[in-house]
């Protein structure tokens, strides 16, 4: 009888690569509906867009590096990378930006560094600063939520603002976002630091309609849906806590500090954890496995200087966000930080 | 260290890291009693089964063996001997595939049961506390017994440890799915273990005697607990259920919170671990007399009919135990001695049971589905999350695959216990373990190849030197003026002394005419010289 050899084991927990994949897409779910919400569907638009271009990108140098195209699509990673991509840009962005940017994050970022597993950069990240530094304006342009909005978009006016840069009614971007009194509406962030850098106090520019109750309308929904998908992946052990926890409490000890020595123009705690990106950079972008810390103490470490360079960025920096700067500048240190924190073997020193 | 003695018999638990949760698949083979199998037509004996050296032959081909008789003598260190599980003839001794992942021909004895399965004489020694410490362990070493756990540690080593045991372990943790072996045992003969466990505590002295039982086994568990009510200092142990908490060092650190030191052995903190097996096996040896021939083996997976544990005599062939149980190969049928995680796959059922084989298992392709391909590591690290000796699996991966070897023993690759927990979970079913493996072997005979290099150069080098030497020696020789004075001296004072010589043998010899000429003329010498002189100046 011929018998089957192999190496154990040969039990498998069935946890699989596209497994956890779709679980972040799935975790993501509540997030992008609230965007959906309050800055209309657009994103669903994005999503469609960035979805084909990683598709066809990565199978296209997959197929040039002689690898199996249909195999490794599968692992659902390239999509991920598409995903995040399309809920960090403003809705209404003209469509080849989008094309841009999922162009240069699967084929530099990540392919070019040996594909999955061998980036040293998130390729969501890398491409969203690419796009960001390259088209700044199409970048921050994004729409006021869709209860202060002037004049409301619907599907199909989307769909023409993305491919032909104006609404059926023939509105620009600018129009639509303008207010009664024809003055452009920035987000929160944006807002508040050009109102800080003209000299008002934090009180003072947040009396304006895009802040709502504190984070900004909209705003503090959204980062409210990505915290529970980010706890959604926590309890199904897709994440670890180190670096959302991390990351949080350095940005709000950051945040606190701030606020006590500098309150006319430092926003405080809720305004950091619920405005911007920060909930979908603490359990979406932040946690990405493949350019991440690996060992606990190293994710403790990336997670809380993430946190600091995001304050920092924030509130001394010439950008309103600052998630993927703070996300590319750790990644860097990943390789020395592993170095460093190597955990301690069984039987190696301490206890005897 | 005694106020850790006494939090650890008041009961305290520590936690091990990692560790994996693996469905148990222990109750299709733990409810029915232990089977006794009928006799199987030929047994393979190897005649080493354990770590260490292997015995002397003490039988020949054709001759007659009793049921228990020693068929090999000890003779180096760590050597164990043999014994015949059943009375029979020997057919051959001959070199037979090993119960080793390697399958290596090992030297075999083949018996031929007679069916009769008549006893040797056998020595019991109910009063064994009469005796002294070395005629003990001497009873240990000659019943064969060594580990039955996992890597077969000859017992009487351990026995007789120069070093104080503070804490005696008894490990009936089980923890590999499938496997209920010890599970049974410890259901059926508490007693026995007991009186075994006795055995060990009369030679090792130790301050505190833990029985060690996952607690998925609450009949084990209330068993062994009946047993060892009335002893004092011995206690059973239910630890939480987790993948690989029944590994020596994971269970020392479970009970004790203590670190094996690398490198070090248990003994080195003042721990023993035994296995629940091994002292069902002491008991038998040294109350009965019994060395050790058969051993409780798991026959499961869902190509048997029957499920089961059975007691098998050593040296059955895994082909007799599984036609036992009615087993329906399927195609690309894997058969693993051990269990899920931790056994290997045999290249062909002709395998025999050997002292620590504790499980067979047949596995369906449903139960236990072929691995998918594997994918890029993402780094996710639920490797790392699931090592129970807190390594980075998925570091170490990366440099096995590019043979960074400096940098896998800086990760402490050789700290890796080869568990599978890390291979279990990884999301792209990299086979991590493989890697390891092959890694660590291929480290192993660099550092072989490294020993040997050294060598070849230091001959080399010597053999240069020497060389350069000689020839240093041979130029110096070259340069030297022919003769020095001194040398020229030296052999005219060696002629003279040579001319001396022949004429004092001459004046010794002068009456023996016999044997010498005359002397020649005088005339006739001087044209002989001048004839000389003539050739030469021509």
């Amino acid at each position: 009888m011929k018998l089957n050899m192999m190496s154990s084991p040969y039990k498998h927990s069935h946890k699989s690569l596209t497994g956890v994949m779709l679980m972040v897409a799935l975790a993501a779910v509540p997030g992008i509906l609230a965007q959906c919400y309050f800055f209309g569907t657009g994103v669903l638009i994005q999503l469609v867009l960035a979805l084909v271009c990683v598709t066809l990108f990565e199978a296209a140098v997959l197929y040039m590096r002689g690898r199996k195209m249909w195999h490794t699509l599968q692992d659902g990673s390239a999509w991920l990378t598409g995903l995040l991509l399309a809920v960090s840009i403003p809705p209404l962005t003209p469509w080849w930006v989008i094309v841009i940017g999922c162009f240069f994050a699967i084929v530099f970022v990540k392919q070019l560094y040996g594909g999955l597993g061998g980036n040293l950069f998130n390729p969501a990240m890398a491409g969203y600063v690419l796009l960001l530094v390259s088209f700044p304006v199409q970048m921050t342009s994004w729409l006021p939520p869709a209860e202060l909005m002037h004049h409301q978009v619907g599907l199909l006016d989307e769909l023409s603002m993305i491919f032909s840069n104006y609404s059926q009614s023939g509105y620009s971007l600018e129009q639509l976002r303008s207010n009664v009194d024809g003055i452009t509406m920035a987000t929160p962030l944006d807002t508040l630091r050009t109102d800080v850098s003209h000299g008002l106090t934090v009180a003072e520019s947040m009396v304006k309609p895009v802040f709502g109750e504190t984070a900004g309308i909209g705003w503090l929904w959204v980062n409210t849906a990505y915290l529970l998908g980010g706890l959604l992946l926590l309890q199904q052990r897709v994440i670890n806590w180190h670096i959302p926890v991390a990351m949080l409490a350095a940005l709000s000890l950051c945040a606190s500090i701030g606020y006590i020595f500098d309150s006319g123009n430092q926003p405080g705690l809720a305004f950091h954890l619920l405005s911007g990106a920060t909930m979908l950079g603490a359990f979406f972008i932040a946690t990405d496995p493949v350019s991440a810390s690996t060992t606990n103490r190293g994710r403790l470490i990336y997670g809380a200087a993430i946190g600091v360079i995001v304050y920092l960025i924030r509130t001394f920096g010439g950008y309103p966000d600052a998630v993927a700067f703070a996300v590319l500048l750790m990644n860097m240190a990943v390789p020395l930080i592993d170095h460093y924190t190597q955990p301690r073997t069984y039987g190696h020193g301490a206890k005897s | 260290m005694d106020s850790l003695l006494a939090r650890i018999s008041r009961g305290q638990l520590w936690p091990s890291p990692g560790g994996v949760h693996p469905p148990v698949n222990k109750s299709q083979s733990n409810s029915l009693p232990i089977h006794i199998l009928p006799l199987p037509p030929r047994l393979v004996l190897p005649v080493k089964q354990h770590i260490g050296a292997q015995g002397h032959l003490l039988v020949n081909v054709h001759e007659q063996v009793l049921k228990g008789q020693a068929l090999t003598k000890p003779h180096a260190n760590w050597s164990v001997p043999v014994h015949a599980p059943t009375s029979g003839r020997i057919i051959d001794i001959t070199p037979m595939p090993s119960a080793h992942p390697s399958a290596l021909p090992e030297l075999s004895i083949i018996i031929e049961p007679d069916g009769e399965d008549r006893w040797c004489e056998l020595v019991p020694h109910p009063n064994y506390r009469e005796l002294t410490a070395e005629r003990l362990v001497d009873i240990l070493h000659f019943a064969g017994i060594s580990g039955m756990g996992g890597a077969g540690f000859p017992t009487y080593i351990k026995a007789s440890t120069k070093q104080q045991i503070d804490v005696l372990i008894i490990n009936g943790a089980e923890c590999e799915p499938y496997i209920s072996a010890d599970d049974v045992l410890m259901q059926a003969h508490s007693e026995e273990i007991v009186r075994g466990i006795e055995v060990l505590r009369h030679l090792l002295q130790p301050k505190l005697t833990l029985i060690a039982i996952e607690d998925d086994k609450p009949k084990a568990i209330a068993a062994m607990e009946q047993a060892s009510a009335n002893i004092d200092d011995m206690q059973v142990r239910a630890i939480p259920t987790k993948y690989p908490s029944g590994g020596e060092k994971q269970l020392i650190q479970i009970l004790t919170s203590k670190e094996v030191p690398a490198g070090g052995i248990p003994a080195d903190i003042g721990v023993l671990v035994q296995n629940v097996g091994t002292m069902y096996a002491v008991q038998q040896a040294v109350e009965l007399g019994k060395p050790l021939i058969e051993r409780v083996v798991t026959v499961t997976g869902d190509t048997l009919a029957e499920q089961r544990n059975v007691w098998a005599l050593l040296g059955t062939e895994v082909k007799h135990l599984l036609a036992q149980q009615g087993f329906t190969p399927e195609p690309m049928q894997r058969v693993i001695m051990g269990g899920p995680m931790m056994g290997f796959t045999l290249p062909t059922v002709r395998i025999p049971v050997v002292k620590t084989t504790n499980c067979i298992l047949a596995p369906s392709a449903a139960e236990m589905p072929m691995p998918g391909e594997e994918r890029a590591c993402i780094r996710c690290s639920a490797c790392a999350d699931a090592c129970p000796a807190s390594l980075l699996p998925q570091q170490l991966q990366w440099f096995a695959k590019t043979k960074e070897y400096k940098k896998l023993e800086e990760h402490q690759l050789f700290d890796c216990i080869e568990c599978g927990a890390c291979a279990y979970v990884c999301p792209s079913e990299i086979p991590l373990v493989q890697y390891y493996r092959v890694a660590k072997a291929e480290i192993r005979e660099q550092q072989i190849e490294q020993i040997k290099s050294d060598r070849a150069k230091e001959r080399f080098e010597a053999r240069k030197e020497r060389l350069e030497r000689e020839q240093e020696e041979r130029r110096n020789r070259h340069k030297r003026p022919r003769r020095s004075t001194e040398q020229d001296s030296q052999s005219k004072e060696k002629v003279a002394e040579a001319l001396a010589r022949v004429k004092r043998k001459q004046a010794d010899k002068g009456d023996d005419k016999t044997r010498l000429p005359p002397p020649l003329p005088v005339r006739k010498r001087k044209r002989r010289a001048n004839n000389l002189s003539r050739i030469t100046v021509t």
